[in-house]
């Protein structure tokens, strides 16, 4: 018995690994059986599914009524890329789909969770169908394997893709929102830094000072840390470059807002701060700056 | 190519007019002590605002002729520095220490006349 089959699995495979046309043509003709038998048994598979993801206890942030309809669609595209044999519209689909359910907080682990099942239940429904004869199983598992393997990786990845879109878009926003240079008075800027200064940050803090300092014309720059609550090493160089960078166009920088904490480190560590001008807190520093500037700001005489 | 060096008032203003091999800086360093001497200068500004690149040897050689006209008694400014320039001269180190700057040409001018006026009263 057991040579028996051996030998058969090799003329199947013989017959099958016999030439590149044959082949696909074989391929082509068993996914369109298989997608008949999809397309007729769509309800019970469709629902089967549904049971299996919620068991499963995916998508737990859906009702049962959009992982239904949802579930719908996605069966839909998975026949239709089993039976074109193009993954676009389900790509589409997918990133359609991950558009939708990210903002919900669905994680990866449902998205391929529910593709995966979709996959046995189908895998399952084949075997039940073709239980009688082994080898026309043994043709039809051949070319659906593939082709659902393609389908999960087209749909992973392509959650997986949107997924770092959103989050590359919301660092953008987060980075621009975080330094703000703002001009207080003629030719006075003030930044006020707030969060965390690493390396890239203080990179871009210090281009975008720059260019503040060159559009606004500024001679002064008040650099307001109160915001930041931890400074090591070299978030205090990245800051003394900055100072420095700006006085290379001409304009003092006063850095003020330094918390105890902070001073406290410095001074631990050693830093050189010789060069920079600090003042207590923010409106101390401004109030410098007018000196700098040769602002004199008067209060107006009560008038009676 | 060799930088012009104009005459306005007691100052003396040099405009770099495109990158400066390390030959033109020296020959640049030797024009501007001369002119500091022959027309008494009170000041000298040098607006390196065409300049995209600054290397070491052309900020040490911009801090040697800041520091010698100096013991002249003649104060420099350096103006125009790029923002990236800034920062990648920072980045390097070259920070240009003890030499005035100033944003531009007309920055140059007010800090040095300033400067003159306090001098005077």
């Amino acid at each position: 018995m057991v040579p028996k089959r051996d030998e058969d699995v090799v003329v199947v495979t013989q017959d099958t690994a016999d030439d590149g046309t044959p082949r696909s043509e074989t391929t082509t003709r068993l996914l369109r059986e298989l997608v008949a038998h999809l397309r007729q048994n769509r309800t019970s598979l469709r629902e089967e599914w549904v049971q299996r993801i919620t068991e499963a206890q995916l998508l737990t942030a859906m009702t049962k009524e959009e992982i239904f309809a949802e579930a719908t669609s996605v069966y839909d595209s998975y026949v239709a890329a089993l039976e074109t044999g193009t993954f676009e519209a389900l790509q589409n689909y997918a990133r359609n789909l991950s558009e939708r359910i990210i903002p919900r907080g669905v994680e990866t682990h449902e998205v391929v969770g529910i593709v995966l099942l979709l996959r046995d239940v189908l895998a399952r429904s084949l075997f039940a169908k073709y239980q009688g004869d082994f080898e026309e199983l043994n043709r039809i598992l051949d070319a659906y394997e593939p082709a659902a393997n393609r389908i999960a990786n087209t749909v992973a990845v392509g959650f997986v893709q949107e997924r770092e879109r959103v989050i590359r878009q919301q660092q953008e926003a987060i980075r621009e929102l975080s330094t703000p240079v703002l001009q207080v008075r003629e030719r006075l800027l003030i930044l006020p830094i707030i969060g965390v200064i690493d390396a890239q940050r203080a990179r871009q803090l210090t281009e975008q000072l720059l260019r503040g300092v060159r559009s606004n014309r500024a001679k002064v720059v008040v650099i307001d840390i109160t915001g930041v609550a931890a400074m090591d090493a070299t978030v205090a160089n990245h800051l003394v470059q900055t100072v420095e960078a700006s006085r290379l166009l001409g304009a003092t920088v006063i850095v003020t807002g330094l918390s105890p904490e902070i001073a406290h480190t410095l001074v631990t560590i050693g830093v050189d701060l010789s060069k920079m001008n600090t003042v207590g807190d923010l409106q101390g520093g401004i109030e410098q700056a007018e000196r700098l500037l040769g602002y004199k700001v008067a209060m107006m005489a009560e008038n009676a | 190519m060799e930088v012009p060096i104009l005459k306005q008032g007691g100052i003396l203003i040099a405009t770099v007019q495109a990158a400066l091999t390390d030959a033109d800086l020296l020959q640049l360093r030797r024009a501007l002590i001369e002119r500091v001497v022959q027309m008494r200068s009170r000041g000298v500004i040098l607006d390196v605002t065409a300049l995209d690149v600054m290397d070491s040897f052309a900020s040490r050689t911009i801090r040697e002729i800041a520091n010698m006209i100096r013991l002249r008694g003649t104060e420099t400014v350096i103006v125009g520095i790029q923002p990236e320039v800034a920062f990648a001269m920072v980045q390097l180190g070259l920070t240009l220490d003890g030499v005035a700057t100033a944003l531009d040409l007309e920055e140059g001018l007010y800090y040095l006349n300033r400067k003159f006026k306090r001098a005077a009263s």
